[in-house]
């Protein structure tokens, strides 16, 4: 047996968006195990229920995370609303629904460019992001902000869309997706890149699913699962196509997040066609007094965000489960073996988001 | 709105194991471990799914209660065991990881444990 030695990994490094540190366990140049550590970063943002009226926590919650905001914030509406017994209005929620699914463009998108660059591909990192931009254009132009949007509320969104503005986002969007065709044609084609993450990381269907893998990591390895089959908001309401790959390395991760660009932009496009006339929100009256667990499909996996209320104002708890915490004993599974070269592809092939784990 | 069934079970502490087993033989898969702080008790709720059908269990606990780890059937439960153990100080019995509190590095040690820990503009812990 080779002498072992551990290289650190993180929580600064050129491939890093935020602070992971992984202790790699090397046999020569290959990862025998990894030991991952967090809490570099950690805000207590669950303790601040306790200080915040119900009302006022979905901007806190919103700022659990810097790109898939808007969901943190609607899922902790929509828990809310589930203990409360809310009705909200059907505008509102294929509103939520359109922003939703924008945010997860903005995110595969973003992704899309830090995995590029990953692999050193940095024209194809700009392209991703120069993209990214039009999304970004469409949540200032509807909400009034790039990233922190602020449009949800318990009881419905503080903002409504003109019909002639959904009419022009879902025409815009055919000159986006042909934008999106060119780049993920490059992603999925290119034999370099194919080279570069062809069967390196790989995770097993049954390892995905018994080690609790989630969003685009899951179906990556073929496990079927996203929140949105579960029909909160208006997604009862729209055909949701699941994208699923079955080889489990990192073009498959690839290969899903590319696709479902795609099913995104359908999605706004079905909502659009689909969205009522209406009032965006109803007065909210009493204090939550229950307890729910409410799901959600984030641009990373299932997010899920458990509300504990006592009747009155403050909560009493507000525990909130990112897809990343749950991908990261995945990930340990993927690196045991791998080279350590590999690592930073692999490592980012998750999509990891400490700010959300980190809340 | 349509957001999926979800119910929850409390059970007594010394049948976790067996109830999380029953789970894991039937296929389901193991979405969350979270606590909460209840007057004097910790709730604790162990969230499963299988085919969008979602179920809990919860045990309720006092802050001196060593809770058995499911990490024997559940690998990827250390994540959450070791968030307990650092965020609520819960003592967790038999963790395939154990951190040993260096998980998460809060500034306070245990932050949501009872009593509630306070810290004042200031105060260097």
């Amino acid at each position: 047996m080779s002498k072992q030695i551990i290289v650190p990994f993180g929580p600064q490094h050129p491939v890093l968006p935020e602070p992971i540190h992984l202790d790699l366990v090397l046999e020569d140049e290959r990862v025998v195990d990894v030991i991952p550590s967090i809490g570099y970063i950690h805000r207590g943002f669950e303790k601040l229920v306790e200080k915040r009226e119900f009302t006022e926590y979905v901007y806190i919650a919103e700022r659990t995370c810097g790109i898939c905001s808007f969901v943190h914030g609607a899922t902790y509406c929509q828990g809310i609303e589930q203990i409360m017994n809310i009705e909200v209005p059907e505008r509102a929620q294929f509103l939520r629904v359109i922003w939703s699914e924008y945010s997860r463009l903005h995110s595969h998108l973003l992704w899309l460019g830090l995995f590029a660059d990953s692999f050193g591909f940095e024209n194809l990192f700009m392209n991703a992001w120069r993209i990214r931009e039009d999304i970004l254009d469409v949540m200032e132009q509807t909400t009034g902000g790039r990233v922190i949007q602020g449009s949800c509320k318990v009881g419905g969104v503080r903002r409504d869309i003109s019909n002639e503005k959904l009419d022009a986002m879902a025409k815009d969007l055919d000159r986006i997706d042909r934008d999106m065709k060119n780049l993920t044609t490059v992603f999925l084609q290119d034999d370099s890149i194919r080279h570069r993450l062809k069967n390196v990381g790989i995770l097993s269907r049954e390892d995905a699913y018994h080690l609790g893998a989630v969003g685009p990591t899951g179906r990556g390895s073929g496990v079927a699962g996203d929140a949105r089959k579960l029909g909160y908001g208006a997604y009862d309401r729209l055909n949701v196509q699941v994208v699923t790959d079955s080889c489990g390395d990192c073009l498959s991760r690839c290969t899903v997040r590319a696709k479902e660009l795609f099913t995104s932009t359908d999605l706004i496009r079905q909502a659009v066609k689909k969205i009522p006339e209406g009032p965006v929100d109803v007065k909210v009256t009493g204090a939550p007094d229950g307890e729910y667990f409410m799901r959600a499909e984030q641009p990373r996996g299932e997010l899920v965000h458990y509300l504990k209320g006592n009747g009155t104002k403050f909560l009493v708890r507000s525990r909130i489960r990112t897809p990343t915490l749950t991908n990261i004993p995945p990930l340990i599974k993927m690196l045991q073996g791998c080279e350590l070269a590999d690592v930073p592809v692999i490592v980012l092939s998750i999509d990891p988001c400490i700010s959300c784990t980190e809340r | 709105m349509n957001s999926g069934k979800q119910t929850t079970t409390s059970i007594d502490v010394g049948k976790l194991i067996g109830s999380v087993e029953r789970f894991r033989n039937d296929g389901f898969r193991l979405v969350q471990i979270g606590c909460t702080k209840v007057g004097d008790l910790y709730e604790i709720n162990y969230s499963f799914d299988k085919d969008y059908h979602f179920e809990n269990i919860r045990i309720a606990v006092t802050a001196d209660t060593e809770v058995p780890s499911i990490s024997g059937m559940y690998w990827n439960s250390f994540i959450y065991e070791n968030e307990m153990h650092d965020l609520f100080g819960i003592q967790v019995r038999g963790m395939n990881i154990d951190f040993k509190g260096t998980l998460i590095r809060t500034a306070v040690k245990f932050p949501f444990s009872q009593p509630p820990v306070t810290v004042t503009k200031g105060d260097k812990p």
